[in-house]
């Protein structure tokens, strides 16, 4: 038994420091009981095989509380520099996993921001109660679990029809460990009502030298015809490790579009569970990992096809340096009523040393005989013949690698639709692609 | 300009090339001929730099340096082109990004300044209309669905562009239908003068209808077995390169 698991399962018998749970206590009293048979996954789990969280529970940390969310001033966030800034948004940022309200900024009428506890009693507690621990209840690991059943401090978002794009919303997620080593959960429901449009921002920093471990959940449920734009952006610092789940479920028909950019961090599992719940469904899933040093990331993706007529289209693709080491696990299901699927995955890596490592496993479970479906992955180095190209109109080798990286990057950065977000992505990718790697 | 002696190279082991000499001075077009494995490509790419072939004697030295001591890339600042036989396609870089690096490299490297947007435009335009070449082609990733013939005329804009001592080209007229060869002639033809040479590097003599050679050489298992003036192009085409071959001797292994 490890000292933060132990710690926990004392803090879950003390029960929830508001006193209020209503329909969350079923929710996290199941949550638990699902800890505790699943357990911190091992590398024996087939799911968590390249990458091992247990020793991250080993650690001793200090435990969100609204003491420590309070110590930080907005000055000090949105001035760091680490965070993507646009001035139209909305902003909303948790500290150490909890949602604090007077570091943030909603600007449009269209959205509702609620923490979730209040949520869960008033108006929306019908959607709070349909909706939350949904998605995750299917997921039979422990960490995912874990969250549920000690969330605490978590928000829930309301977009209404007709939230337009010039205010998007951006969920910066910080942990403050300038006073020691930092485990938080933070926990957002979002919901998009019919018609509605919502571009949503996720980012992860680490304020302070210690080291953060963050298990963060994200549920997003998307009505008939409303539309999402998801970006995360995770370039933290080498002390910061999390598992960053997101469960999208298409509820009517509707379209997503996701794109997450993963530059630095110790260890980073992503994963994203979509489920289309009706048909004709469409998402665009795309992701760029660009690593070097001791980095870690594991990108685990799950498409549901449960309803007939949907569309997916998934590419992910990782520039590899260093000693860093990158997996890529991308499932497609297509259920027996799913007929007239097309479903297309993709992963491509390029190992810019010889001491980077890629894992990458494509899977396709079809049910139904009459879909579309594609999968395939690749792994190599840069093409040497391209490079002699570029070299022999009088490139430096740097720049040619450096030039070659971009462009292979390229039709991942282009899917960001967000200007700001693309710039300030675009920013981050080339100066890691000119300087950082080998 | 370019000297080449005694120049042995080969690939893992094997030797190509097994003694060339060649002398190419400012304003000559010479012309490198012969059966498909004498070493024509080979010859091309060690002079470009080429990592894969290894030189195992002989010296080359190009205007005053020698060029075996160079990179690839210094070899293209001191002057050197080499127009390629499959130019490569590389998605998601633009060709105009590509050449603006490329020339403002070369500039750096020549302790010029960098140009600036205007006058980089500028050059473009003028390069462009010399080889007919089309902004929306410049626009698009570099050679990615291009046509054979638009591979080959970007290579000539690349060239022109660069504006090289000595541009070696090697098969260019490969694949190419007879309105290419010519539009892709007429772009070198015009960037030809006093101070610069071209080496071309062809298996055909249709390419030497349009672009006169002063001087012709036919490459045969590893050596210029003979040299001559423009009329040995004429010859070789009207016989083949069977009678190289016999007189060579060594008809019975090819």
């Amino acid at each position: 038994m490890t000292s933060t698991v132990t710690y926990l399962k004392e803090q879950f018998k003390q029960g929830p420091s508001n006193g209020r749970e209503g329909i969350l206590h079923d929710l996290r009293q199941n949550a638990y009981h699902r800890f505790n048979t699943f357990g911190i996954p091992t590398a024996k789990h087939e799911e968590w095989k390249y990458t091992r969280v247990s020793g991250l529970f080993n650690k001793e940390y200090q435990f969100g509380n609204s003491a420590s969310a309070s110590s930080l001033t907005q000055k000090e966030i949105l001035h760091s520099g680490i965070l993507p800034l646009h001035d139209g948004a909305n902003i909303l940022v948790f500290v150490n996993g909890l949602y604090s309200a007077s570091l943030s900024v909603v600007r449009s009428s269209q959205l509702q921001v609620l923490p979730l506890e209040e949520a869960a009693f008033g108006e929306y507690r019908d959607i709070i109660s349909a909706h939350l621990g949904r998605s995750s209840s299917s997921i039979n690991d422990g960490i995912n679990a874990l969250n549920t059943a000690f969330f605490h401090g978590g928000l829930f978002i309301h977009a209404k029809p007709g939230l337009v794009t010039g205010h998007p919303v951006y969920v910066y997620y910080i942990a403050d460990s300038r006073s020691g080593n930092v485990f938080s959960q933070p926990r957002l429901l979002v919901h998009l009502g019919e018609n509605a449009r919502l571009e949503l921002v996720e980012t992860f920093s680490t304020i302070g030298d210690s080291e953060s471990f963050t298990n963060k959940v994200t549920e997003i449920v998307v009505e008939q015809d409303a539309r999402l734009e998801y970006y995360t952006i995770q370039n933290d610092s080498n002390q910061s490790s999390q598992v960053n789940t997101t469960h999208i479920r298409q509820t009517g028909r509707s379209h997503t579009h996701s794109v997450i950019i993963s530059l630095n961090g110790a260890l980073i599992r992503n994963n994203l569970n979509l489920v289309f719940e009706a048909p004709y469904c469409e998402s665009r899933l795309y992701g760029l990992y660009c690593l070097n040093g001791q980095s870690h990331i594991d990108n685990h993706t799950v498409v549901d096809n449960t309803k007939p007529n949907c569309l997916s289209n998934e590419l992910y693709k990782g520039i590899v340096g260093g000693n860093a080491t990158a997996v890529f696990n991308g499932k497609i299901f297509v259920r027996q009523d799913a007929q007239k699927t097309n479903a297309y995955q993709s992963n491509k890596n390029i190992l810019v040393s010889d001491t980077a490592t890629v894992n990458s496993k494509p899977q396709l479970e079809i049910f139904a005989d009459d879909v579309k479906c594609s999968h395939g992955c690749t792994v190599g180095s840069l093409d040497d013949e391209a490079l002699f190209y570029l070299r022999s109109r009088g490139l430096s080798e740097d720049h040619a690698k450096s030039l070659l990286l971009q462009a292979f990057a390229l039709d991942i950065l282009e899917k960001i639709n967000s200007v700001p977000v693309r710039t300030y992505v675009n920013e981050l990718i080339s100066q890691r692609l000119e300087i950082d790697l080998p | 300009m370019l000297s080449i002696r005694n120049l042995h190279a080969g690939i893992e082991g094997k030797e190509i090339l097994n003694g060339i000499n060649l002398e190419i001075k400012a304003g000559e077009v010479h012309a490198i001929m012969g059966p498909n494995g004498s070493g024509k490509s080979t010859l091309a790419s060690v002079l470009a730099g080429r990592q894969v072939y290894e030189v195992s004697r002989g010296s080359i030295d190009f205007l005053g340096k020698d060029l075996l001591e160079l990179s690839a890339e210094d070899r293209a600042r001191e002057g050197l082109f080499l127009a390629f036989q499959y130019p490569v396609e590389i998605p998601g870089l633009t060709t105009t990004n590509f050449i603006k690096t490329a020339v403002n490299e070369t500039r750096k490297y020549r302790g010029e300044d960098p140009l600036d947007a205007v006058a980089f435009l500028k050059l473009m335009r003028e390069k462009m209309a010399l080889v007919n070449i089309d902004q929306s082609l410049l626009s698009r990733s570099l050679n990615e669905g291009f046509s054979g013939g638009e591979k080959k005329r970007n290579e000539i804009f690349q060239m022109a562009m660069l504006q090289p001592k000595l541009a070696i080209l090697d098969e260019t007229d490969s694949g190419l239908d007879i309105d290419a060869i010519r539009v892709v002639a007429s772009g070198v033809n015009k960037l030809r003068n006093k101070e610069n040479a071209v080496l071309l590097v062809t298996h055909y003599q249709r390419l030497l209808d349009y672009i006169t050679p002063d001087f012709v050489h036919v490459l045969y298992n590893g050596r210029i077995v003979r040299s001559g003036p423009k009329e040995l192009a004429l010859e070789l085409e009207e016989r083949g390169y069977d009678f190289i071959k016999h007189e060579n001797g060594l008809a019975a292994e090819v």
